[in-house]
C-alpha cells in the first residue's frame, strides 16, 4: 500500500515515454468533463426514445381527432368503412389484426418451442448451429418477399389443398368447425395467420433457445438421476423452469405479428366485409388498411380516419405488450410460490 | 401441481396444433413443387415493358385481342388537331425553368414517364413526376408542394375552393379505359358479354353463380359453369376504381345508392388486390373470378376481356377507338372546365367505361419561368405527345377536347400576362 506507482515492478519495466500515462492520470478534471459529457449524451439518447413515442402519439392524436370526435365509440364498434358515405368504423380491421396475430401465435409457439427444444436438448452439437442459423435466417427475409411467396406459392395451395382438407376434417366438428366454413379462396384470415406464423417463428425459436440454454444443467441431471426419461426431464424440469421466458418469446412474436404489413396485405384478401367468425373469409388488418388507403385518402375526414386506424393500432399494440408483461409477471410469481410450496 | 398443469396445457396445445401443422407442412411441400410454375403466371409489369421498348410495344400488346382496331385509331383522331399545334415546340426556350415537379395519379404514370423522358430530350427540361395517387396529386397542387398535379377523378367544388393558389385548371391529357376481366376454366377462348347491370349485380353480390339466368340471357350458346363467382377489386385507392364505380353508378341505381363512386368504396364482397397487377394476378390465380383492370393490363396479360353493352345498345369490346369515341361524344356537352365523367356516353362504337386523365395547374402562377416551362410541356403533351398514347394503352384525345385544352393552356398567366410563348 505504501509503495507509490513509480516503485511498482511493472512500472519500472516501462520505457521512459510511459510518462505520458502519468500525464493522462493528472488530466483528471478533463476526464471528469468527458464523463459528464458522455453521461449527458446517454441521458439524451435515453430521453429521445420516449420523446419520439410521445411525438408519434401526439401527431396521430391530432390528425385522428376529427374522425374520433365525429364517430366516438362507433369508430371502434362499427363495421362499416365507407368513404363515399363518410362512415368509418374500424371493427373489421381490429378483428382481422387480432385474429391473424393470435392464429400466428397458436401456430408458431409449438413449432418454435419444438425447434428450440430440439436444438438445445436433442440435436448433436454439430447440428445445433446449422439448424439454429437456418431458422434465424428466416428473420432476415424481407416482408415483401414473404408476401410474394405467399401470393404465388402459398395461397394456391391453401385454396386447393389445405382449406378443403380442413373444411372436411374440422368443419363438421361442433364449435371449432365454425372456424372453417365458406368457400376456400386462399386469400383469407387463415392464410394471413399462417404467413405471420412463419414470419414470427425465428423470434420464437431464438428467444426460446436462449431461455432453454439458461436452464441449469443440475435441473436436468437431477431428474435423470431419479430415473426420469429424457421427455420426463424436459417436461418436469426444463419447461417449468423456462416457462416465463417461453411466454416472453411468444409475446414478442405476437408483437411482431400485430404490426406486420406487406406480407399480410398480399394474402389476406383485403375485404372489410362483416365479421363471420370463419377463418376462411377474406379479412383486413389495421396495418394493411393503412398501407392500402393512405395514398388516396384525399378528403380530410377520410385521411383522419386512416390516421385513426394507426392510433388504434398503436393502442392495441401497447395493450398487448402490457398484457404480456402482466402474464409473465404472474407466471413467474406463481412459479416462485410453487417452488416455495 | 404446476408441472401437471403445464403438461395438460401443453398436451392440449399440441393436439390442437398437430392438425394445423400437418396442413401447413403439406402446404410448404406442395408449394415448393408448384413454385416453379408460379412466377410464369406473374403479370408483366407495364412500366418496364413500356420503358424498355417504347416504339415496338405498340404492335405486340394489341395482338392477342384486337390488333387492327387498337392500332389504327391511334393516328386518325390525333392527327386532326395535331396539324395546328404539333411541332411547335422543338427545343429549349430562353427564360423557362429547367425543372418541374408533378405528383398524382398512378393510372397515367406509364404514359407520363414516357412523355417526360421524351420531352427532356427535346427541351432539356427535367420533369420529376411522383405517381402517388390522384388524392395525393390533388393535395400536392392544393398545398402548392408541386408545380402541377394529376388526377383521374375531377376535383370537387370544395377541393377547388380549398386550393391555396387560386383557380385550378383541369387539362385533359389522354383517355383511359377500364375493362372487366375474368378467368373461367373451360371458357378460355370465349368472349363473354356482360352488361352494366350484370356487372353491378356481380360486384354487389346479387348474382353469385356464373350460370345465372341474367348472364346466360346475354351469352346464348356459351356453356356457363354452375360455379360461385369470386369478385376481385382494388384494395388500394385508385383512379381505376373510380372509373369503374362511376360507370356502375351510372348504369345501376342500386349500385349508386348502396355503394357509389370513389377511388375507394365499401365493396359489398369479394377480395381485394393491390394495384392493377394485384387484381390481374388474383384473377389469374382464382378460377371463376372476375375483376377490373386498366386496358393495358388485360392486353399484356392476355386475360379474358368482357364486351360491354353501351348506351346505344351495342356490344363493344374495349378498344382505343371506342374510348376516343366516348370522349368525342361527350365533348359536345361538357362543362367548360372539362371536369366531366365520360362513362356511359352516346355513340354506336362508344366503349362505356372510359375516362379522361387530367393534369391540374394553377391559372395564375407566381413563378414566370416555371409557368413558361409548364405551358410548353402541356402544349407538347396534348399535341406531339398524343401519338405516343396508343403504344401504352391510352387513347388519344379527340380534336374537340384538344382545342379546349389549348384555350386553357393559353389562359395560364404569370406576372399578369399569358405564360405560353407560342413555341
Amino acid at each position: 500500500m505504501a509503495t507509490g506507482p513509480t516503485t511498482h515492478p511493472a512500472m519500472t519495466a516501462l520505457p521512459p515515454n510511459a510518462r505520458s500515462g502519468d500525464a493522462a492520470l493528472t488530466r483528471a478534471p478533463g476526464g471528469v468533463d468527458g464523463d459528464r459529457a458522455f453521461a449527458g449524451a446517454t441521458l439524451a439518447a435515453a430521453l429521445a426514445v420516449p420523446a419520439i413515442l410521445l411525438a408519434v402519439f401526439l401527431l396521430l392524436a391530432i390528425d385522428a381527432e376529427p374522425a374520433l370526435t365525429r364517430f366516438g365509440a362507433s369508430f371502434v364498434t362499427s363495421s362499416t368503412w365507407d368513404n363515399v358515405k363518410e362512415q368509418f368504423g374500424t371493427l373489421p380491421y381490429i378483428y382481422g389484426t387480432v385474429v391473424t396475430s393470435l392464429l400466428a401465435l397458436v401456430l408458431a409457439t409449438p413449432v418454435g418451442l419444438g425447434a428450440a427444444l430440439f436444438i438445445t436438448e436433442y440435436a448433436p452439437r454439430r447440428l445445433r448451429t446449422p439448424v439454429a442459423f437456418t431458422i434465424e435466417l428466416l428473420a432476415a427475409i424481407p416482408s415483401i418477399v414473404f408476401g410474394l411467396w405467399g401470393f404465388f406459392a402459398l395461397t394456391p395451395v391453401m385454396r386447393s389443398t389445405v382449406e378443403p382438407f380442413l373444411k372436411a376434417t374440422i368443419g363438421p366438428v361442433p364449435v371449432v368447425g365454425a372456424l372453417f366454413q365458406g368457400p376456400s379462396l386462399g386469400k383469407d384470415l387463415f392464410t394471413g395467420g399462417v404467413i405471420l406464423a412463419i414470419m414470427i417463428l425465428p423470434t420464437v425459436v431464438a428467444i426460446s433457445r436462449e431461455v432453454l440454454l439458461a436452464v441449469p444443467t443440475m435441473q436436468r441431471e437431477g431428474m435423470l438421476a431419479l430415473g426420469a426419461t429424457k421427455w420426463e426431464a424436459i417436461s418436469g424440469a426444463v419447461l417449468p423452469y423456462a416457462r416465463a421466458g417461453i411466454a416472453g418469446a411468444a409475446i414478442l412474436g405476437l408483437a411482431r405479428a400485430l404490426g406486420e404489413t406487406m406480407a399480410v396485405t398480399m394474402v389476406i384478401g383485403n375485404s372489410s366485409r362483416k365479421i363471420t367468425g370463419s377463418l376462411l373469409t377474406p379479412g383486413y388488418t389495421m396495418a394493411s388498411a393503412i398501407a392500402n388507403q393512405f395514398n388516396e385518402a384525399d378528403n380530410e375526414l377520410y385521411f383522419s380516419a386512416v390516421v385513426g386506424v394507426a392510433a388504434i393500432l398503436l393502442v392495441v399494440s401497447a395493450l398487448v405488450n402490457l398484457f404480456a408483461r402482466v402474464l409473465i409477471w404472474s407466471i413467474t410469481r406463481n412459479a416462485a410460490q410453487g417452488a416455495r410450496a | 401441481m404446476t408441472t401437471t398443469d403445464f403438461l395438460t396445457r401443453r398436451r392440449s396445445m399440441l393436439v390442437q396444433a398437430t392438425g394445423l401443422l400437418a396442413g401447413a407442412a403439406g402446404a410448404a411441400i406442395v408449394a415448393a413443387c408448384g413454385g416453379s410454375e408460379a412466377p410464369a403466371s406473374k403479370p408483366a409489369e407495364p412500366t418496364k415493358a413500356a420503358g424498355a421498348a417504347p416504339t415496338t410495344a405498340a404492335a405486340k400488346p394489341a395482338e392477342p385481342t384486337k390488333a387492327p382496331a387498337a392500332a389504327e385509331p391511334t393516328k386518325a383522331p390525333a392527327a386532326a388537331p395535331a396539324s395546328g399545334g404539333a411541332g411547335l415546340i422543338t427545343g429549349p426556350f430562353d427564360g423557362e425553368a429547367k425543372a418541374l415537379t408533378g405528383a398524382g395519379a398512378t393510372f397515367p404514370a406509364v404514359l407520363y414517364s414516357k412523355w417526360f423522358n421524351d420531352y427532356n430530350k427535346v427541351t432539356q427540361v427535367q420533369v420529376n413526376y411522383q405517381s402517388i395517387g390522384s388524392g395525393g396529386g390533388i393535395k400536392a397542387i392544393s398545398d402548392q408542394t408541386a408545380d402541377f398535379g394529376a388526377t383521374d377523378s375531377p376535383m370537387t367544388d370544395a377541393q377547388l375552393k380549398d386550393a391555396k393558389g387560386g383557380d385550378i385548371l383541369h387539362i385533359p391529357m389522354a383517355l383511359g379505359a377500364v375493362v372487366a376481366t375474368y378467368n373461367i376454366p373451360g371458357l378460355e377462348g370465349t368472349k363473354l358479354k356482360l352488361s352494366g347491370d350484370v356487372l353491378a349485380a356481380i360486384f354487389l353480390g346479387t348474382i353469385t353463380k356464373w350460370n345465372d339466368p341474367k348472364i346466360a340471357a346475354d351469352n346464348a350458346g356459351v356453356k356457363l359453369p354452375a360455379e360461385d363467382i369470386v369478385s376481385v377489386h382494388r384494395s388500394d385507392g385508385s383512379g381505376t376504381s373510380f372509373v369503374f364505380t362511376d360507370y356502375l353508378s351510372a348504369v345501376s341505381a342500386e349500385w349508386k345508392s348502396k355503394v357509389g363512386a370513389s377511388t375507394t368504396v365499401n365493396w359489398p364482397g369479394g377480395i381485394g388486390g393491390k394495384g392493377n397487377e394485384g387484381v390481374a394476378g388474383e384473377v389469374k390465380q382464382n378460377p371463376f373470378s372476375i375483376g377490373y383492370v386498366e386496358l393495358i393490363y388485360a392486353i399484356q396479360n392476355k386475360l379474358g376481356v368482357a364486351s360491354v353493352k353501351n348506351k346505344a345498345g351495342n356490344w363493344v369490346e374495349p378498344t382505343l377507338e371506342g374510348v376516343t369515341a366516348a370522349a368525342a361524344a361527350a365533348s359536345g356537352k361538357v362543362a367548360p372546365d372539362l371536369r366531366v365523367s365520360i362513362v356511359e356516353q352516346e355513340g354506336e362504337k362508344t366503349y362505356p367505361i372510359s375516362t379522361f386523365t387530367w393534369i391540374l395547374a394553377y391559372k395564375t402562377m407566381t413563378d414566370a419561368p416555371k409557368a413558361i416551362a409548364l405551358t410548353r410541356l402541356l402544349w407538347w403533351a396534348t399535341h406531339d405527345g398524343q401519338k405516343l398514347t396508343g403504344d401504352l394503352g391510352y387513347a388519344p384525345l379527340p380534336a374537340e377536347i384538344v382545342a379546349k385544352g389549348e384555350a386553357m393552356i393559353k389562359s395560364i398567366q404569370a406576372g399578369g400576362k399569358p405564360a405560353f410563348p407560342g413555341k
